[in-house]
């Protein structure tokens, strides 16, 4: 059973108020609202350190029914601001259910607002582009909604997901050693490159090229991560040092650091690509592959004449940039999540490209 | 890639009459394929011997082929039409099996017709047991362990083995046919005999059973640049054993975490990629509910029901996007229909839950196995939309049409708690009441979980309804308590009920706390894009997403779900009235709830609210689009059933009034008109209890046709023939009541005569008159109809105009209006007047060449016949006959008796057209299945008073060169009138007797009539129900059998195959 029911509300920066019941954290959310399609996968997605700070809209209106397990938890914890549901499911069923979503939320003193018209919040984002919000009691006056709504936004995200400290996973018996830098790092991407026969060495996020470099590994792994690339400059340096050195491989974050790093630039898209069933075209096997995708920035793509990069893969929704190679160095990176977790596999081959870049190196 | 540069003409293949297995959504999937196919500049031949549908329309294909779905006809098409290429995919089973056999048979080769889409090899290794299971293990996909028999000694051979329970599945059969669980021994001979009977290649499936695992479905399109996508996801609430057409399954999936719906996707396109499947595919699966261990159940390398379905739940529309992929183009190259902005190659993503529920057709077999097993056995479906289980599941509770507005059965409320949980345990098609009601009565959801298997999480969404049930019965009914019930799905009637006020009272207390529904788009991508297509689903949410316009607008209301006697035509007339208001400068809006047919596409009405067809939920669109008003005559007895609540509620019905439709239901009322017009109908009285009845059945005399007054197709109709027979109906059949009276007529043994005709208030335009074949007493949508009447003389066709339009002025009919008359000694009588469209009006409307519903629609809105130009009156008869012919499904039934009655039995109907009628009823009866043997015996067994006719169809037949062969009377009566007969052994006389003739194959055809009396214990049953599952015909009516006698003698030395294009037959004005 729930427990004893609060009132709250989500208000826009356009002044639009949602009202619905309050579950999980009493602490007031304030970030950046958006919203994700996938109708399954929300513990991944509670979990994905790339949510650090923003409010998430989940279209699919019944959330939670097959509960919690702690083997699905991407990150260390959720970093989301705020949940918007439609309905908090109370009666999870599955083997592998071992906790309520609402138990998990008030743990993770995440505020939920449930029963709200999550689909006319996606509209409004659809048109407006992503907002501004917060989350709070119902009771909260206006003076205090429009002051948390004035807060400044935040830029740190990528610091407050990072790991603190260099670690390793997987036996050194490993065929390759791969240097990971952690932006916000997804566990299944982790759990990928182990089962390609790698084993890593996992950087916090500002580590420095020479640091990295001496750790002497077969190749460098770009993670995804939260918030603009354009917020961490001394890790585009970083990659700057990198590239060349080792055979690099980016998704996400990684995606756009790698392409800042290389002199193309990135902006913020209008609501951004959220969901597990994004067409993406890889465009040199001319094949289609459906993605699970999380991002807010992307690289744009009149940015790369005459750098050296080519596309890979657009994205067959809006033609935007999805995937990248540099010829000048053995490095590409995906926008998408090839790891999936949530969403569809089937992106297998490019870990393996990553592999065999780094066995080009071993005969080098 | 762009299209095939070599596909110029392409045939497509329909899927014939409905059947249960096979309903509407082949008509919903084969138009929208011939459209795509259109728009590709290419022309397009159809051959469906269905009527009924929209895809049989002349404006669909540019040559239509209403002919015998068979090998030999089509040949002849193919050499007539020369066709470059062959879209089989799209026709169902029976398109896939005709392409095989085409394919077999060289004939593709032969006339250089290449296959579009998927390949016959890869459709093989889909359907072919033995090459399925081949291809699965090359994947290493596990399928449960089984084997194919073609003994029944090697499946208990194999059931030594492998142990119990074990599924038996006939090879190549639709719905599973003749399938089941067998627990031993005995189940399985007996199941395995019957179903290597069914089997076309006399094959059958043994299996383990997983009965209990979670079944899960997956529509998956790919294209043949290998690109493969999951369309929709779906899950059953009943368990595995359950056939999914039986199943109440919801999209998306609803239990499964992420790692299983990706290893449950990925499995499925793992699949269709190594099938090989290029378009449309559907993968079951079945997942133990406590790890990752999974089967593979089985794949329709085709458009299937459960495409038809994703196709709705989601919006993409699977079979238009076959169809491209068929002529060349890649997913990438499609673009997405819903969005326009987006391409073909994504995957819908939902923000509502659908729920798809069975419709079965046991109010009509009263007798039959309600069980549910490996055999389908629903007729038809509804499907709802909401934003939670709990609404969707009371959505499509009312869309059913069964007499419920809730999840609450009030036969079940009176049971003990301990038959409540027999009934719970039981797999039948009231399950999901009874489990309710046992909810109701506290039983714990790990109780009902642990006997019915059903998953947990649905079980307390369930319970979640009867909570609030409770909730409503012992709170104030405060505005926010009345916002949670509507959110939870509640009926204003239901609330009502509890509260103990009307629906109309709720109504109004809702609207005035302003608690009325939003409605939201179906959009395929959860708003993550703007929509252009605006079909639409009610909630009670915030937000409203329908722009309402100020033009002028007109509502028409679908006939729901698939039923006997309310079948696809309904949905051809909603869909012709959507055009011809269209043309006549309206926007239109439909409502209907029935996924598997094409007015619920979303590109043929300018709007479509998927909803129930009840007063409350059409109130609720009609005050939301405030229309000039609703058409009612087109959606069967569904739509003319609101037609007097709406008008009550002050709603503008269009075309014939409420009064009209009154005045033709209500006995007295039509008696006045009658009388006033000097037409005579059969004596006959409304009686309320058995006495009446009695005293009714005494003052017309015996025989009497009974029949509950408001029915649809015949429910409960009986002909009785004495006081004892007639005491027995009124107990067992009907629970008469001042609100349910039964009318009691005086039967007329006649020619029973059938007329559709279209009145603009002031003239009347007669298409055509139909007669037919069976004598009155056999329900018309069960007889063969002629069109033009073969033996009506000049006085009587001049009564029947006049009695027409007498009664289509006389009752103000402004639309469509459909007699039925009886001609007996040249005399007419009006047996039934309905002011609505009726089954035939898709039949008629293609050979006379009027389109009866667009005028009638025009006539509605007040364009007269002659502003149409149309000269009033009865129109020529053309140069051809056509007949049409009912098909049944009693081969899915068990335990129904197939005997003609006044109780409508078919499914569904095929039409023939020839110059010749010998031969256009001949391959009408082809056509429908009626496998006509050309030799060997046939058993003659009849009623007393059928015997003199017997004589002259016996003798005729041994003419022919069969053996006739009798029992007992029919024998000695026909050996006394010169006949030779081989005499048969009586069921009671022991055997071998008549039963295991039937079963060796020593008769090829059946005459049976019984004496009167419904006993099912009678040899005739028996008799009956053995030629159902050995697949040999049986007549039940002297009629048939004589007209099927004269044809067979017609046609001895002619050629049968002789096709026509509806484009090529000509009508005079």
């Amino acid at each position: 059973m729930h427990e004893q029911v609060r009132l709250g509300k989500l208000c826009l920066i356009d002044g639009s108020v949602y009202h619905g019941r309050l579950y999980g954290g009493e602490r007031q959310a304030v970030g950046e609202v958006v919203f994700t399609t996938g109708m399954s996968g929300y513990q991944e997605t509670l979990t994905d350190p790339s949510f650090c700070s923003q409010i998430v809209v989940m279209t699919y209106p019944l959330v939670g029914n097959y509960g919690i397990n702690p083997m699905f938890d991407q990150g260390r914890r959720s970093y989301f601001a705020g949940y918007v549901i439609g309905d908090l499911c109370d009666c999870p069923s599955n083997w592998r259910c071992e906790s309520t979503l609402e138990a998990f939320l008030k743990e993770q003193e995440l505020p939920c607002l449930t029963g709200v018209d999550t689909r006319s919040i996606t509209r409004k984002i659809r048109s407006h582009g992503v907002l501004k919000g917060v989350i709070v009691a119902e009771e909260t006056s206006d003076e205090e909604v429009q002051a948390l709504l004035a807060s400044p936004d935040v830029h740190d995200q990528i610091a407050q997901v990072t790991t603190p400290n260099i670690y390793t996973l997987g036996h050194r018996s490993k065929k390759y050693h791969v240097a990971v830098l952690d932006l916000g790092i997804k566990q299944n991407i982790l759990n990928f490159l182990q089962l390609f026969d790698c084993h890593l060495t996992v950087f916090p996020a500002f580590t420095s090229a020479e640091e990295i470099l001496r750790y002497d590994p077969d190749g460098i792994f770009l993670s995804n991560g939260p918030g603009d690339p354009k917020d961490v400059p001394e890790v585009i340096e970083n990659i700057k040092k990198l590239m060349g050195q080792r055979p690099i491989f980016g998704i996400c974050m990684g995606h756009q650091l790698l392409a800042l790093a290389n002199g193309a630039d990135t902006y913020k898209m209008k609501f951004g690509h959220r969901g597990i069933n994004q067409p993406v075209k890889d465009l040199r096997q001319n094949k289609i592959y459906i993605s699970s995708q999380n991002h807010g920035f992307a690289v744009d793509e009149k940015s790369l004449a005459g750098k050296g990069i080519t596309v890979t893969h657009i994205s067959m929704n809006d033609g935007t940039v999805e995937g990248l190679e540099y010829r000048d160095h053995p490095s590409f990176a995906v926008q998408y999540h090839p790891e999936a977790c949530p969403g569809p596999g089937g992106h297998e081959y490019l870990f393996q490209h990553f592999i065999d870049l780094m066995e080009g190196r071993h005969h080098a | 890639m762009p299209k095939l540069k070599d596909v110029k003409k392409v045939l497509v293949i329909g899927s014939g009459p409905i059947i249960i297995g096979q309903a509407a959504e082949f008509d919903y999937a084969g138009s929208q394929a011939c459209r795509a196919l259109k728009e590709e500049g290419l022309e397009v031949v159809l051959v469906n011997s269905n009527p009924a549908t929209i895809m049989t329309d002349v404006h669909i294909a540019d040559r239509v082929y209403v002919e015998p779905i068979s090998v030999e006809f089509l040949e002849n098409i193919i050499k007539k039409e020369r066709p470059d290429s062959l879209l089989a995919t799209l026709g169902g089973q029976v398109g896939l099996n005709m392409a095989m056999e085409l394919e077999e048979k060289g004939i593709l080769s032969e006339y250089h017709v290449r296959l579009l889409g998927t390949q016959i090899a890869a459709i093989r290794r889909g359907e072919d047991r033995e090459l399925f299971k081949e291809t699965m293990e090359k994947i290493h996909q596990p399928i449960p362990e089984s084997t194919i028999v073609e003994t029944v000694m090697a499946a208990c051979s194999f059931a030594r083995q492998i142990g119990y329970p074990l599924i038996v599945r006939p090879a190549y059969t639709l719905g599973g046919t003749g399938g089941g669980i067998a627990n031993d021994e005995d189940e399985l001979v007996d199941i395995v005999q019957k179903g290597l009977g069914y089997s076309p290649i006399g094959q059958c499936l043994i299996e383990r059973s997983i009965a209990g695992w979670k079944e899960i479905e997956y529509e998956v399109i790919r294209d043949a640049n290998d690109n493969c996508i999951t369309v929709c996801s779906m899950e059953n609430v009943d368990p595995v054993g359950v056939h999914t057409g039986d199943s109440i399954v919801v999209a998306p999936v609803q239990t499964l975490n992420d790692k299983e719906v990706q290893l449950m996707r990925q499995v499925s396109i793992d699949i269709v990629r190594a099938l090989g499947v290029v378009g449309g595919c559907n993968v079951q699966l079945a997942l133990d509910p406590y790890s990752e261990n999974y089967y593979v159940i089985e794949v329709n390398p085709r458009v299937s029901r459960s495409s038809a379905l994703a196709s709705k739940a989601t919006g993409y529309p699977i079979a238009k996007v076959t169809a491209k992929i068929a002529v060349g183009y890649t997913l990438d190259e499609i673009e997405n229909a819903v969005t326009k902005k987006t391409k073909a190659c994504f995957e819908p993503t939902i923000d509502y839950i659908v729920l798809k529920f069975p419709r079965w057709p046991f109010d009509k077999f009263v007798t039959a196995d309600r069980t549910l097993g490996t055999q389908m056995k629903a007729t038809g479906e509804v499907m709802a939309i909401e934003r939670s289980f709990e609404a969707s599941m009371l959505k499509a509770i009312r869309s059913l049409e069964i007499g419920l507005t809730h999840i609450q059965m009030p036969e079940l409320t009176k049971l003990s708690d301990a038959e409540v949980k027999e009934r719970i345990a039981l797999i039948d098609d009231q399950r999901i009441f009874a489990v309710a009601e046992g909810l109701r009565r506290g039983m714990t959801i790990d109780e009902i979980n642990a006997v019915t298997k059903i998953d947990k999480w649905f079980l307390s969404k369930i319970q979640n309804i009867v909570k609030m049930e409770k909730t409503l019965a012992t709170h104030p009914l405060t505005p926010s308590l009345l916002k949670r019930a509507k959110r939870l799905g509640f009926a204003d009637s239901v609330i009502g009920g509890i509260v103990g006020k009307t629906a109309m009272e709720i109504r109004s207390e809702r609207k005035a706390a302003g608690i009325i529904p939003t409605y939201k788009m179906v959009d395929t991508c959860a708003a993550e894009f703007e929509a252009a297509t605006p079909y639409y689903y009610s909630c009670y949410e915030e937000e409203d997403e329908v722009e309402v316009t100020p033009h002028k607008k007109a509502v028409v209301l679908g006939s729901g779900p698939i039923r006997i006697g309310q079948g696809v035509e309904f949905d051809y007339c909603s869909v012709h009235c959507v055009w011809a208001l269209k043309e006549l400068g309206y926007e239109t809006i439909i409502i209907n709830n029935n996924p598997e047919t094409v007015s619920t596409d979303f590109d043929i009405s300018d709007k479509l609210y998927f909803e129930p067809l009840t007063t409350e939920d059409v109130l609720n669109v009609i005050d939301k689009e405030r229309p000039e008003g609703v058409i009612v005559q087109f959606g069967g007895q569904t739509a003319i059933n609101l037609a007097g609540p709406l008008a009550a509620a002050g709603v503008n019905i269009l075309g014939s009034s409420v009064d009209s439709i009154d005045r033709a239901e209500d006995r007295e009322r039509f008696d006045e008109l009658l009388s006033e017009c000097g037409i005579p109908r059969p004596k006959g009285h409304t009686v309320f209890d058995t006495e009446g009845a009695l005293a009714a059945a005494h003052d017309v005399g015996y025989p009497v046709m009974v029949r509950p007054s408001y029915v649809l197709g015949g429910r409960a109709m009986e002909i009785v023939y004495n006081d004892e027979e007639l005491k027995h109906y009124m107990s067992s059949a009907v629970k008469a009541s001042h609100e349910h009276p039964v009318l009691v007529d005086h039967y007329i043994l006649g020619t029973e005569v059938e007329v559709d005709a279209i009145c603009d208030g002031k003239e009347v335009l007669l298409p055509g008159i139909m007669q037919h074949v069976e004598r009155t007493g056999v329900h018309s949508g069960d007889s063969i109809a002629v069109y033009p009447p073969l033996s009506l003389s000049e006085a009587v066709i001049k009564t029947i105009i006049k009695y027409t339009n007498q009664m289509a002025l006389g009752l103000e009919v402004k639309g469509m209006i459909n007699i039925q008359y009886i001609v007996r000694d040249e005399n007419v009588y009006v047996i039934e007047v309905n002011p609505r469209s009726s089954r035939t009006v898709p039949y008629l409307s293609k050979v006379t060449g009027v389109s009866m519903v667009d005028v009638a629609t025009m006539c509605a809105m007040g364009r007269s016949l002659r502003e149409q130009g149309y000269k009033p009156g009865l129109r020529m008869f053309p140069d051809y006959y056509a007949v049409k012919a009912p098909v049944f499904s009693f081969n899915k039934m068990s335990n129904v008796d197939i005997t003609l009655g006044p109780e409508m039995k078919s499914t569904g109907e095929v039409m023939a057209c020839d110059y010749q009628f010998s031969r256009a009823l001949y391959k009408a009866c082809i056509a429908s299945g009626i496998n006509v043997p050309h030799e060997g015996a046939i058993l003659i067994t009849v009623a007393d008073m059928d015997k003199e006719e017997a004589v002259e169809i016996a003798r005729g037949f041994e003419e022919l060169g069969y053996v006739v062969t009798a029992t007992g009377g029919t024998a000695k009566y026909l050996e006394e009138h010169g006949i030779h007969v081989v005499r048969a052994t009586k069921v009671s006389e022991g055997s071998p007797n008549i039963i295991d003739d039937i079963k060796a194959g020593r008769i090829s055809m059946v005459i049976n009539t019984t004496n009167h009396g419904r006993d099912a214990e009678r040899d005739g049953f028996k008799i009956r129900r053995s030629t159902v599952e050995h697949a040999i015909p049986c007549l039940t009516s002297m009629d048939t059998a004589r007209e099927l006698q004269r044809v067979m003698t017609a046609m001895r030395r002619r050629r049968v195959v002789s096709v026509m294009a509806l484009q090529d037959l000509t009508y005079d004005d």
